[in-house]
């Protein structure tokens, strides 16, 4: 069975001033599905994402939906349905977890959804924590809560495409455990998800694609079950032992 | 001093301070959302008290043309730039939202000018009237700004304030007016005569300030735009426009300016450039605030109205510069005292 192509990215290019960071960059995020990429630091990751956003600016195809996304601005794009978690969060610092919950949805408010509240519980469901914190500041939680609260907050658009840019970053290991788990459990929401993880092991374990980029080139793409068991991969992102991740 | 003057004072203090609270507030609330210090703010001050005088007299006020002139220059920039990004297709869509509004409220208050209408109504068409006038400033001065640094964007507001200084001259004159107050009453409390006028000041100060802080921490526009103010890339990675928080803080701006020139009308003579001075006490009370805090900047302009009203008592001709002086001891406070929010991460 073909599965439905939500985001196809063709031959892009994103440099910083003369800095190229990105040449030639192509992939594609089938409806459904998770997929990863991975890659040492500073290969683009980021850029990527940032990228495909529209907060920077591209040449090359970007289509979302079978919809061209060039020219297409930031708030467009996630009224569209595409939303990102980026590296740094923009959580709104002096405001409460649950102002930030509720921006999360502001589109769908500014259509007429009358469901917010319900997709509020849900998430509230999710990360019992941020339920206990809804009237602190977005700016006095501790750093797991806080990727809980960006993770909710890009939840609460109900995104066609979530694309996650280290969501485990700097959590301890049981934490980053659950926030995988979450993040696969998300897939059977219907939420597809572009997800960068450094921790390239668990990446693999919950991804059905993988993409290994490095120095803003795409060096290995396939399965992700395939990756796993790819010996540059194992030897370059999953350490001795990485075999058996699969 | 005896008692008695000092609570005529005081209550001069609080009538000023009421509008220089209002106006605080619109400075904030523009510059958090667009970085722009809107210097041209008190001149939706003098453009409120002149229309209204008009209507008084049932003349079509000169702010009909202004509204005219700025709606064609918007449609003008907008027709420019949609022609050269090649959206032709959206151009009469676009069109029509500029210059439609504008124009229905011109016909409306030629029609209506001759009239004679009830204070009320009166009062009804100048806000309509001036009220479009921050979204239009914003989207011919401002919007295509929006990249530029803080100072660039200063430097446009301080032109557009000499050029709406200027237009207010030639459609308004050198005359000054002083519209009739909103009731006659008189209140006789604890020997203390408060007028009619003050007491409108008060209420309707109290009552729109009261309808921000609602708007602001209860509703998700309100929150909308102060999350754009204080982080405008998370804000539109949730989908928030910046150029409609902009417009819509614009227009905000311009409701609260045109409001405190119909309030004052009453109490001062306003001239064509008047604004300039209520609106830089204003900003003085919103530098209280940090150009951040609201509570801050309107206890701010608070103490400006005090400051003002007996230094008036007794050294009269100096009372803008006790006022303006003020601002160096702000200044040091703020810089001492001021907590830095750390961003993200
Ligand atoms: N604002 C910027 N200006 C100039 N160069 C930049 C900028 N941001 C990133 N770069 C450069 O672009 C390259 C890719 O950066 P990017 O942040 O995308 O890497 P990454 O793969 O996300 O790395 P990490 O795993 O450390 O997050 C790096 O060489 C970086 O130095
Ligand atoms: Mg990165």
């Amino acid at each position: 069975m073909m599965a439905e192509r939500l985001l196809s990215v063709r031959d892009l290019h994103v440099s910083y001033g003369k800095v190229e960071a990105l040449y030639g960059t192509s992939l594609n995020v089938d409806r459904g599905t998770i997929v990863s990429v991975i890659g040492p630091n500073g290969a683009g990751k980021s850029t990527l994402l940032n990228a495909l956003m529209g907060v920077l600016p591209s040449r090359g195809t970007v289509e979302f939906c079978g919809n061209d996304m060039g020219g297409v601005s930031i708030e467009s794009r996630v009224a569209k349905g595409l939303c990102l978690v980026p590296e740094t969060r923009e959580l709104f610092a002096q405001m409460t977890v649950e102002d930030n919950l509720e921006l999360g949805a502001f589109t769908r408010y500014r259509r007429g959804d009358k469901n917010i509240r319900k997709t509020l519980e849900m998430v509230y469901s999710l990360f019992t924590r941020l339920e206990q914190r809804r009237t602190q500041f977005a700016g006095s939680l501790s750093g797991g809560e806080r990727q809980m609260l960006a993770l909710g907050r890009a939840l609460m658009s109900q995104p066609t495409l979530l694309m996650l840019d280290e969501p485990s970053l700097g959590l301890a290991p049981l934490i980053v455990k659950e926030i995988l788990h979450t993040i696969s459990d998300l897939r059977s929401t219907g939420v597809s998800i572009l997800l960068i993880e450094q921790n390239a092991r668990a990446a693999l374990q919950i991804s059905d694609y993988g993409y290994v980029l490095e120095n803003g080139e795409i060096a290995l793409e396939g399965l992700s079950s395939q990756l796993a068991n790819n010996p540059r991969v194992i030897e370059s992102y999953l350490g001795i032992g990485g075999g058996e991740g699969s | 001093m005896d008692l008695s003057t000092i609570l005529i004072l005081s209550q001069d203090a609080f009538t000023s301070g009421a509008i220089y609270a209002l106006l605080s507030l619109a400075l904030i609330l523009v510059f958090g959302v667009t970085r722009v210090v809107f210097i041209p703010q008190g001149e939706f001050v003098s453009y409120g008290a002149l229309t209204l005088a008009s209507l008084q007299l049932g003349v079509v006020p000169g702010t009909v043309w202004l509204l005219l002139i700025l709606a064609c220059l918007a449609a003008i920039m907008e027709t420019v730039r949609l022609l050269l990004s090649g959206a032709v297709r959206k151009l009469p869509r676009s069109l029509a939202v500029i210059l439609g509004p504008p124009l229905m409220i011109a016909v409306l208050v030629k029609v209506c000018a001759p009239m004679h209408l009830a204070l009320g109504w009166q009062i009804l068409l100048t806000m309509l009237l001036v009220m479009p006038m921050g979204p239009l400033i914003y989207r011919v001065a401002f919007r295509p700004l929006a990249d530029a640094s803080a100072l660039v964007l200063l430097i446009a507001a301080v032109a557009v304030h000499f050029v709406l200084v200027g237009l207010g001259l030639l459609f308004f004159g050198a005359e000054g007016v002083r519209t009739p107050p909103f009731s006659d009453a008189q209140l006789t409390l604890a020997g203390l005569n408060i007028s009619g006028q003050s007491l409108w000041v008060y209420a309707s100060s109290f009552v729109f300030i009261g309808l921000l802080a609602w708007f602001f921490s209860k509703t998700l526009y309100g929150k909308a735009l102060r999350a754009v103010a204080f982080n405008r890339n998370g804000a539109r990675l949730v989908g928030i426009s910046p150029d409609q928080a902009g417009t819509l803080s614009f227009a905000l701006a311009s409701i609260i300016g045109c409001l405190s020139g119909v309030l004052i009308g009453p109490i001062t003579t306003i001239y064509y450039d008047s604004g300039f001075l209520i609106g830089l006490k204003g900003f003085v009370g919103a530098i209280f605030g940090g150009m951040a805090s609201y509570p801050l900047a309107a206890a701010g302009a608070m103490m400006v109205g005090f400051s003002e009203s007996f230094s008036s008592f007794w050294l009269s001709g100096y009372k803008d510069v006790v006022v303006f002086t003020m601002i160096i001891p702000v200044l040091l406070w703020r810089s001492l005292s001021t907590i830095h929010y750390e961003e993200e991460e």
